[in-house]
């Protein structure tokens, strides 16, 4: 349990940063609050040559607003966004789930976008942001893009982040009106994995619901305003769709009555929300 | 931007429970195994080594912090407090110490050094925090003795002298 020998850059700025990822060709990791890459490190499932450390980096720990909503920059903290002031009225979505991210103590040190570009199938964070519609700002010395978080999240732990890319940011859309939201996670203990988790957005027209923990990616579905049985099928049908897989935590049977459950729980709760 | 060889040592400096620390790491050094290892301080625990059991919790900079999620050159010029230095003097406990002796609240010790610095960092940050705040902190250790329920007496115990003043133990 002790990590592979490796390199390591304390970047004083972006552009350092940029560099080493470009020279290094895939074989550079990205540090900053380290709650990812450190268990990946020292259970060596990542064996990087060169750790570039950005916690050194000025000003890359802001919440911004934009656009397209709360900006995300690459040094926030988990804890930093859950004490955000008017988080619960503008990102209800993220005030309920952030509390699931991990514990008290990793959300000190863990980052947004650390848990973005880790793309744990179970991991919270990613599943927000393909709920919300939210969209990842990647940089390299080549310019900057903007990847919708749909097309983000490509399979497990994989991403549509080139080598010499960093996330610059991740942008989470504001809460719109008459519209409702609502997260449900079961894990064996707070601060366990997710064996599944749902997120819903439910309006006076449609549902969408997203599901993280039983496929690769966080999945989303937009439905109709579908009630009693009908909605009952289409959570069902949604269930098998998904890749369920059985591992120590969970079969797959357990994983699809979890989003059967969790599913019709979170869109009820959603829709209470929009009266 | 220095760039440390996988090979080699760098100096690393920090200040620990006040006192300014010096020691040599490779890049991959953990931060756990550098306070225990070369700074002797081995009052803070390695239980898991991935961040899940707590074990380790220290205090980085005034905030909780898994030493084992952490590389010793990451700490360089930082401000870190251990559960060696929770004690106001030597022979004599701190306040949520004395509880955790009171309660009960450690049978074999192992998780305790983790959990004291989680909880002593709640009541700085939180002198009020209720018992659920509490429980959702001690959610992030793991204890294979107690059933946490003396953990969390012991808690509320101390919370409650340390708002009152009365630090008498």
């Amino acid at each position: 349990m002790k990590p592979a020998p490796f390199d390591y850059v304390r970047a004083e700025s972006l552009d350092e940063v940029l560099d080493v990822l470009a020279a290094e060709q895939g074989e550079a990791r990205i540090l900053a609050g380290g709650q990812s890459l450190l268990p990946m490190l020292s259970m060596r499932l990542a064996r990087p040559r060169v750790v570039i450390d950005v916690g050194r980096i000025r000003g890359l720990d802001a919440v911004e607003t934009a656009k397209d909503g709360l900006v995300a920059t690459a040094g926030l903290r988990q804890a930093t966004l859950l004490a955000h002031p008017g988080l619960e009225r503008t990102h209800p979505l993220l005030a309920a789930a952030l509390p699931w991210v991990g514990h008290v103590q990793t959300r000190a040190r863990g980052t947004i976008c650390g848990s973005v570009a880790h793309a744990d199938p179970s991991a919270e964070l990613p599943l927000c942001l393909v709920a919300l519609g939210g969209s990842v700002r990647l940089i390299s010395k080549r310019g900057r893009r903007r990847v919708e978080a749909r097309d983000f999240f490509t399979g497990l732990m994989s991403t549509g982040r080139r080598e010499d890319e960093m996330i610059e940011a991740v942008s989470f859309p504001e809460a719109k009106r008459e519209t409702g939201y609502a997260f449900r996670e079961f894990g064996r203990r707070h601060g366990d994995f997710a064996i599944a988790s749902v997120a819903a957005v439910v309006t006076t027209k449609t549902i969408e619901i997203s599901v993280g923990g039983v496929d690769d990616v966080p999945a989303r579905r937009a439905w109709p305003r579908l009630e009693g049985s009908a909605l009952d099928d289409a959570l069902n049908a949604l269930a098998w769709e998904l890749d369920a897989r059985d591992d120590i935590h969970a079969d797959q049977r357990l994983r699809r009555d979890l989003v059967r459950s969790l599913g019709r729980i979170a869109i009820t709760e959603a829709s209470q929300c929009l009266v | 931007m220095p760039r440390l060889s996988r090979d080699e040592t760098t100096p690393v400096r920090f200040t620990l429970n006040g006192a300014p620390v010096s020691g040599r790491a490779e890049p991959r050094r953990l931060l756990s195994d550098f306070l225990r290892n070369e700074c002797g301080a081995t009052g803070t625990h390695v239980g898991c080594e991935h961040g899940v059991c707590g074990a380790c919790t220290i205090r980085i900079g005034g905030t909780m912090a898994r030493s084992c999620l952490t590389l010793a050159v990451q700490a360089e010029g930082a401000t870190i407090e251990t559960v060696e230095g929770l004690a106001p003097q030597p022979g004599r406990l701190s306040v949520l110490q004395e509880a955790f002796r009171r309660h009960h609240a450690l049978q074999c010790g192992f998780c305790t050094a983790g959990i004291l610095m989680s909880l002593d960092t709640l009541f700085l940050d939180e002198p009020d925090a209720g018992e659920v705040r509490i429980r959702d902190v001690l959610g992030g250790h793991l204890c294979r003795c107690t059933g946490y329920e003396p953990i969390v007496q012991a808690a509320i115990d101390a919370q409650s002298r340390l708002r009152s003043g009365n630090t008498d133990v």
